[in-house]
């Protein structure tokens, strides 16, 4: 193709930093030195079309080296790839983690979302900007000079390491990029870390909470091994799944998951058992499997937890997708923000293909299959299953319009699994334990055990393994309560996308049907718990600004509707509603119901729910008298 | 106008209920074209025949039984047994919604038909209070996605902005436009294959853009205006039209449009000259020819200035 290009040109490092990535160029089409032969060849076609999902990995490689996209780095891109500018630059600017403007090569990000807001983080946002300065904002206009000085921070949506709030991110780029997602992060410590005095060169991470509970199932390897030691994965169980799996054959694995009725754990409970046969009918090849580990529900991070301390088992677990569905590639969609996970779950494929359980002739038999980890880049939306295959292909993360659905046509065009980190876990266990004896665990309608993610104002925050169906009393008991011993207000259910449960309902069984009949979700899993000293209308506030930022954008419903919602409840936190609150409280009503029903995707779907709760639970706006 | 003949094989009829009306529509046809030959009218934005269905505003969804949301009509396309309903409280209240929220952040002064709708459906965009100021130019398309500051409580958010003018040919006012994605389209793969626009950005910030906002010279574009031809709101206009709206002297009722061919090329495209006052103000093709569907190349769209040359009227006769 002839790709019209700005006259910008890369700096020598953003120069190497894509070659390092893509190889060097070939010849003069695709950015290297122009040689007379190349008026005889033509670049393009299939082979070009082919790139496009090296788009993503590259813009990352190049935000690594210099902190952010330049025109001159996305030109030499678009060289390379043959990919016109402005599609490039369209997919660059929807994602939080890839600036088109300057930005200093070490920033923090620090998580102002509703799990470490009411930990504090208001106050470590204050005393930053009283400290360091005001968080740093893309220069205005089209002037692109380079930042001053060398570091900055930026606020954040959940990192998801809400269990050790308030959370941050480091991201400094260079020859030596360095990523390090922290917890307990006050301003003085994420101060001596923009000033390079890196106080948090050891990631260690909290041990879980039930720690060697011998009833744990999904957990039972995690702070009980050397998330790095293959060998100590299988010689705490790991492997035999598979094994088993070979010798099942695929119809027999998916008769395994039927049996269990495992249900997804991503959010939208699907039956896995339908999902992986739906995929294996298909006649069309290749199949893919994608492991969904974007995990960005705010307050979600049990899926985190896994992929740090017991890699292996997702790598495993991929394995048996992919066998039970034909297909041989594998894709982990991991956030951008989990630098751990990554590292871990590197060398555990790493480890798993030098040993034959990754590769051709999988455990010496003829089985195939191969795990490639994709990165995101600081985008909620990523986690939608059909954005993913947007995201992985090179495009804007946008959701596509269903149907088709991904079992049908998904990556690439071809037939997909899309599976949750925590429901592909499961299956180990089904297969270890067998359908039945599974399903025998959690209610009849909730099989297995689930995780749940403690945060808030509770005690002992953190991943919590309970069979499906225990009380969130029961839970919140296990979690040491309420911290400080003060009441409890209010517990959310299943994130953002969830909602709020009255300090009266914790009798509620956490079931897919208790949940349901009650009007509540239990969604990715996320408990935050509420005491009497929280202010309400701040967190739906910030509810509501999540939505809005995370919106894709593509359609008018969730786009419009998301920002009338935070335009809303600004007015009444400030106490001055339009007409009055119940005046206010219709329109909200109004604007959730356009949302709900006629937003293309989950994420306007959902984008009223905590809203709605916060107002018909736990009835947040009654007797507020209009100013 | 010529009829158009389908040489396609005829297909098979899928058998279903529209408002309670049961009907029958070719397989593979959408709803909103079942809806249409039947004569049931629904809104439509993002939707036009010659492109890709985007499905993104939202505007033209139905209730179809059975199906947790709305749905699309101009995508979904019809099921044997299909349970449609065009006009249930849910669809009305959703389209309400849609158009408000539209109207009251976007400028639609120069969209066909919305204000009829508007109407028609009681939408109030006035009740999201007064509109924030307008954008500085170029405000907009430095917004990063991620955290945003917002407007001053009391107010309503809007895309309102300066209209962008860096050529003659022209002009780009996206403070009038909804993101319906055609212009997208229609430069990429659907027509063009130019790539000179794409939407950048994300959610409300979302805007139509060149690589790093450049203006139009230093981008890809070719000026076929064919982003233009399928543009719903006017926020892609002709120079000239810009002007004549300037100055207070657009009026339709005074123009007549004149069909031709176009002069310059063995592909001969079909022309339509709208001309106002005996000035051809802009330039437009048929949709429904089924080679250039609607498209043109630069000296098509706006290489007439020719032919008001009057100078030629004085040059001698047989010269
Ligand atoms: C906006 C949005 C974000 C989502 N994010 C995630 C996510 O981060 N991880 C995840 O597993 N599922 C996420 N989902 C749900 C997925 O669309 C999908 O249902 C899930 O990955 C299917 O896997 P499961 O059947 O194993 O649950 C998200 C859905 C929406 C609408
Ligand atoms: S609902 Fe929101 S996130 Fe989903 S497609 Fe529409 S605009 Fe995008
Ligand atoms: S400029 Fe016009 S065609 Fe393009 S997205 Fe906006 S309204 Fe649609
Ligand atoms: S519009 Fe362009 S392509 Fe069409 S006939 Fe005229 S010169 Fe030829
Ligand atoms: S890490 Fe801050 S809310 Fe989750
Ligand atoms: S016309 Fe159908 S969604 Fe826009």
């Amino acid at each position: 193709m002839d790709l019209h290009l700005l006259d910008a040109a890369p700096t020598p490092a953003e120069r190497a930093a894509i070659d390092a990535f893509l190889g060097p160029p070939k010849d003069g089409w695709t950015g290297g030195a122009r040689e007379p032969q190349d008026a005889h060849t033509a670049a393009g076609g299939h082979h070009s079309r082919s790139q496009r999902h090296l788009l993503l990995p590259a813009l990352l490689a190049v935000q690594r080296r210099v902190g952010w996209i330049s025109a001159g780095s996305l030109m030499y891109l678009c060289q390379r790839l043959t990919i016109p500018p402005a599609d490039a630059y369209g997919v660059a600017t929807f994602y939080a983690l890839l600036p088109t403007a300057p930005r200093p090569p070490r920033v923090v990000h620090v998580c102002d979302d509703i799990g470490c807001r009411v930990r504090g983080a208001e106050a470590v946002c204050a005393e930053l900007e009283r400290t360091v300065g005001p968080a740093h904002h893309p220069p205005t206009g089209t002037s692109h000079e380079l930042p001053a000085i060398g570091s900055g921070w930026i606020r954040s949506p959940c990192l998801g390491l809400c269990e050790e709030a308030p959370a941050a991110l480091l991201t400094q780029a260079g020859a030596t990029p360095v990523e390090r997602l922290f917890g307990n992060a006050t301003a003085g410590r994420i101060a001596a870390v923009l000033a390079g005095n890196d106080s948090t060169a050891d990631q260690t991470r909290a041990p879980i909470p039930q720690a060697g509970d011998p009833d744990l199932l999904l957990l039972r390897r995690v702070d009980r091994i050397d998330p790095t030691d293959l060998d100590a994965y299988r010689a705490h169980g790991g492997y035999q799944a598979l094994r088993l799996a070979l010798d099942l054959g695929p119809d027999g694995v998916i008769r395994e998951i039927a049996d269990s009725k495992l249900a997804g754990r991503g959010g939208a409970a699907f039956p896995t058992g339908r999902k992986w046969d739906a995929v294996a009918k298909q006649p069309v090849r290749p199949h893919y499997v994608v492991c969904n580990a974007d995990e960005s529900e705010p307050g979600t991070f049990k899926d985190r937890v896994i992929m740090e301390k017991d890699p292996y088992s997702v790598v495993e677990a991929m394995t048996v997708a992919g066998f039970a569905t034909g297909s041989e590639q594998g894709f982990i969609y991991l956030r951008g923000e989990y630098p751990l996970a990554r590292t871990r779950l590197q060398h555990a494929i790493d480890q798993a293909t030098s040993r034959g359980l990754l590769g051709d002739n999988i455990m010496s038999r003829p089985v195939r299959f191969t795990i490639e980890i994709r990165v995101g880049a600081g985008a909620y939306i990523c986690g939608e299953e059909t954005a993913i295959f947007n995201s992985i292909e090179g495009f804007r993360g946008e959701p596509r319009n269903k149907p088709p659905f991904p079992v049908q046509i998904g990556l690439f065009g071809k037939p997909t699994v899309v599976n949750n980190v925590e429901t592909l876990v499961n299956v180990l266990e089904v297969l270890r334990l067998g359908g039945p004896q599974y399903a025998a665990i959690g209610t009849a309608g909730s099989t297995g055990t689930r995780l749940f993610c403690l945060s808030g104002h509770v005690a002992r925050p953190g991943v919590y393994e309970v069979p499906s169906g225990t009380t969130l009393r029961r839970l919140l008991e296990l979690a040491g309560g309420v911290a400080g011993g003060r009441a409890l207000k209010a517990v959310l259910l299943g994130g953002a996308a969830g909602g709020f449960v009255r300090a009266d309902e914790i009798d509620l069984p956490l079931s897919f049907e208790a949940t349901r009949a009650a009007g509540a979700t239990l969604g990715s899993g996320v408990v935050m718990v509420f005491d009497d000293t929280t202010d309400f209308a701040d967190i739906l506030r910030r509810i509501a600004a999540f939505f809005r930022d995370e919106s894709c954008g593509q359609c008018v419903p969730c786009r419009v509707g998301t920002v009338r919602q935070e335009e809303a409840l600004h007015r009444l936190q400030a106490h001055r509603p339009i007409g009055g609150t119940a005046a206010e409280l219709a329109l909200l009503d109004e604007i959730g119901l356009a949302m709900k029903d006629a937003s293309i995707c989950g994420l306007g779907q959902t984008a009223y729910s905590a809203v709605e709760s916060a107002i018909k639970r736990l009835k947040l706006f009654d007797g507020v008298a209009p100013r | 106008m010529t009829t158009l003949v389908s040489l396609a094989p005829p297909r098979r009829l899928v058998s279903l209920t529209i408002d309670g009306k049961g009907i029958e529509a070719p397989e593979g046809s959408t709803i909103l074209e079942a809806c249409r030959t039947q004569g049931t009218e629904i809104p439509t934005l993002c939707y036009l025949e010659t492109l890709h269905p985007v499905n993104v505003c939202r505007v033209c969804v139905v209730e179809v039984e059975g199906s947790r949301v709305l749905v699309p009509s101009c995508s979904r396309r019809v099921e044997p047994g299909m349970v449609v309903k065009t006009q249930s409280e849910r669809v009305v209240h959703s389209r309400k919604m849609v158009l408000e929220f539209l109207a009251s952040s976007v400028d639609l002064s120069t969209t066909p038909e919305v204000a009829r709708w508007l109407g028609e459906y009681a939408a109030r965009p006035d009740r999201y209070g007064p509109p924030a100021p307008p954008a500085a130019a170029g405000a907009r398309d430095g917004l990063e996605p991620g955290h945003h500051d917002p407007v001053e409580p009391g107010f309503r958010a809007t895309v309102a902005q300066p209209t962008k003018i860096d050529n003659e040919l022209y002009l780009r006012d996206y403070g009038k436009c909804i993101l319906c994605y055609k212009c997208v389209e229609a430069c990429g793969t659907d027509h063009q294959n130019t790539f000179a626009l794409t939407v950048a950005g994300r959610g409300f910030d979302a805007r139509i853009s060149t690589e790093f906002a450049v203006e139009l010279p230093r981008s890809a574009c070719v000026y076929c205006g064919n982003c233009i031809a399928v543009c719903p709101t006017g926020a892609l206009m002709f120079k000239s039209e810009y002007d004549h709206r300037a100055a207070g002297t657009w009026d339709e009722s005074r123009q007549t449009v004149t069909q031709t061919i176009c002069p310059y090329c063995g592909v001969g495209c079909n022309l339509e000259l709208h001309v106002q006052d005996n000035e051809i103000v802009k330039v437009t093709s048929p949709l429904d020819h089924d080679v250039t569907e609607g498209n043109l190349c630069i000296k098509g769209r706006f290489g007439w200035q020719f032919v008001q040359n009057r100078a030629s009227e004085e040059r001698p006769q047989g010269g």
